[in-house]
């Protein structure tokens, strides 16, 4: 069968949404929307670094805002007290959330499930006053928080400062999935998974899942501080109560909403957590919180694989919206849920005969 | 000197919450292994319930045993409903729903109460401070509120047959069931009484810190810290563990890293302990067969 139009579309998909994502904003969008979109690629790379840890990896962390928040004072703190660029506050805003966050999957090793899901909530609820705290206040700016300067266009570009900063996350944006696509479908993707489902066998069959695990802290407190850094230059602010256990709650139901062991499902969880509560806050004060605490409630029953496992289905061509929901949501539940079985597609697929070959050749070898 | 013992009582006071809160953490632990999230929100949520009916008419004591029982059905349906179905699902399923029901706990508090600070009334009496100044009446009433609600805790799995099902379908479901001990219905009625003690500890709180439906997730780590201090596995543990944190709070806040770092000492008895010593100080050591 010749791939036909739809097939290319499908395998190339990736590459259109991102040309997609850089050209139709720049020519449609306002300032303001601009802003939001900008918001969208920066809370996309922090929910891809939360679905890295707890998705792929299965460690639930629920303080993943604390690695925002110090993405965020480095890059501020360096702009504001340096005068450094701010494209090269980002390698350093990586460097040190990779360090911070290696430190803290240390003692998370010893933390099972429960206990590493409540600790990082603690720290998430103790980073505001850590921001606030006086022995830092020369660096921090204290409770005032620090305010920097809007970057302009390079080279003389015909752009505007919102469009600029937009390709300018959208660039990092996209380095970032790139790489963590590569991540997780090669061996590394592999043992995480295998750390997540069975973390006997994975240590039996000789991965080492002390070094996985805190190697995963570091790359998801890495991308989660990089989204902070683009965070504080589209912001242009930041202060200690933006930082505080709701922006590490938001980031759970963005990658709860998105699927967790998704890529694409970190775009998906973005694009919610940047929009829902905008619409659900002209209701009332109260509703974005209730929208996310039933949200939550109901993506754990009826969908605990994300919009992305309904994408997935779709994709495979088996189902109607309405049997992909039911399929998505009582296949998952019972074995897997929020982790969708990411291996049986790619045993099923026909199109790749050596992975559904069977694979006792040692006994047809020639010896 | 009298700094000192001034801070070491209220440290007990709050300390008596604290420990009134791991206990109900410690009481859902030791069933399911799950650490309820919502437990402070849910408590929260109670006292505005009470404030409602004392701001109707209601005596102060009568709106204290309608709301208890309410606290309990709360707690009850919320097992039956919403955790039941989800007890093979794994960690990050339960986490989900821990959350999502502190955040709608949170946002129905805020939509029906409002956001604005209300203070609650105490039955204490205002009056002067006791014995030589050292304890408020509330402080001292509620500290005794307390006592009698964690002795008749106590009483109640030491000396009563449901007690005792309670304390063998947490310590061995399999069998507890064998036996005839319904062990779902048992779990439900540990929610109940996990909500009934946090409704309590809440109206106990509550003239001290006032009532607003912000985060009660400070109440809940220092609550964790304790549970853990105490050893998570062991509810006399755990109170105590409460009562030492709530020291600890109170001691450090004064003397040590002064009063805007108080959460952060709360995290870091959290580390300290699950790196240190896992089981806490009374608890035992778990171990697990693969």
């Amino acid at each position: 069968m010749n791939p036909t139009l739809a097939w290319y579309f499908r395998r190339y998909f990736p590459w259109i949404f991102f040309v997609a994502a850089v050209v139709l904003p720049l020519l449609f969008a306002s300032d303001y929307r601009l802003f939001q979109l900008t918001m969208v690629v920066v809370y996309a790379v922090a929910v891809l670094g939360l679905n890295l840890l707890t998705g792929f990896n299965g460690q639930v962390s629920l303080g993943n805002g604390a690695f925002y928040a110090i993405g965020a004072y480095v890059t501020a703190i360096m702009m504001d007290k340096w005068d450094v660029p701010y494209w090269a506050t980002l390698p350093v805003s990586a460097v040190i959330c990779a360090g911070v966050g290696f430190l803290i999957g240390l003692p998370a090793l010893r933390l099972g499930g429960m206990y590493l899901a409540l600790t990082t909530f603690a720290l998430a609820v103790a980073t505001p006053q850590l921001l606030k705290y006086k022995a830092f206040e020369n660096y921090t700016g204290g409770v005032q928080g620090i305010v920097i300067n809007k970057p302009d266009a390079p080279f003389g570009l015909p752009l505007s400062p919102d469009q600029w900063i937009y390709l300018f996350a959208l660039a990092v944006g996209g380095l970032l999935f790139l790489a963590a696509t590569n991540i997780v479908r090669g061996r590394i993707g592999r043992a995480m998974r295998a750390i997540r489902d069975q973390p006997t066998a994975a240590e039996a069959m000789g991965i080492d899942i002390a070094l996985f695990k805190t190697r995963a802290f570091a790359t998801s407190a890495m991308y989660t501080g990089i989204a902070g850094s683009l965070g504080a230059i589209t912001i242009q602010f930041v202060a200690p109560d933006a930082f505080g256990v709701s922006i590490s709650l938001t980031f759970f139901v963005g990658m709860v909403v998105g699927g967790g062991a998704s890529i694409a499902g970190a775009i998906m969880g973005a694009l919610f957590i940047q929009f829902i509560p905008n619409i659900a806050d002209e209701i009332s004060k109260a509703a974005p919180g209730a929208v996310y605490g039933l949200i939550l409630i109901a993506f754990m029953f009826l969908l605990p694989g994300g919009l992305a496992s309904l994408l997935r289905l779709f994709n495979r061509g088996r189902a109607t919206p309405m049997a992909a929901v039911a399929a998505a949501g009582f296949t998952n539940l019972p074995k897997q849920a929020g982790v969708p079985d990411q291996l049986a597609p790619e045993i099923d697929n026909p199109r790749r005969p050596h992975a559904a070959a069977p694979v006792n050749r040692s006994a047809s070898e020639p010896q | 000197m009298d700094g000192l013992l001034h801070q070491l009582v209220s440290g007990i006071a709050s300390g008596s919450i604290y420990a009134s809160v791991a206990l109900a953490l410690v009481m859902i632990y030791q069933a399911t292994h799950h650490v309820n999230f919502a437990q402070g929100e849910m408590a929260m949520f109670s006292t505005y319930i009470a404030l409602t009916l004392i701001q109707a008419g209601v005596p102060y004591w009568a709106a204290f045993c309608i709301t208890v029982p309410v606290s309990f059905v709360i707690g009850a349906v919320i097992q039956r409903v919403l955790m039941e179905p989800l007890a093979k699902a794994p960690i990050l399923a339960s986490v989900g729903v821990f959350i999502g029901l502190l955040l709608t706990f949170n946002s129905i508090a805020g939509w029906i109460f409002t956001y604005t600070l209300k203070p609650f009334p105490t039955p204490f009496g205002e009056g002067k401070p006791l014995f030589g100044g050292f304890i408020s009446r509330h402080e001292l009433g509620s500290t005794a509120v307390t006592l009698v609600v964690l002795l008749s805790i106590w009483a109640f799995f030491r000396f009563t047959k449901l007690g005792l099902g309670m304390r063998a379908a947490a310590f061995n479901p399999v069998s507890s069931r064998l036996v005839g001990v319904p062990v779902d219905r048992m779990l439900a009625l540990g929610w109940g009484l996990a909500a009934s003690i946090g409704a309590i500890a809440g109206i106990m709180v509550a003239p001290v810190i006032f009532l607003d439906p912000t985060m009660r997730a400070g109440v809940l780590l220092y609550a964790f810290a304790g549970a853990l201090l105490g050893g998570i596995t062991n509810p006399l543990g755990a109170v105590i563990g409460g009562f030492l944190v709530g020291i600890i709070e109170n001691l450090g806040g004064a003397y040590v890293v002064g009063t805007e770092l108080k959460l952060t000492t709360a995290l870091f008895i959290i580390v300290v302990v699950l790196t240190v010593k896992p089981a806490g100080l009374f608890g035992k050591t778990v171990v697990s067969r693969v």
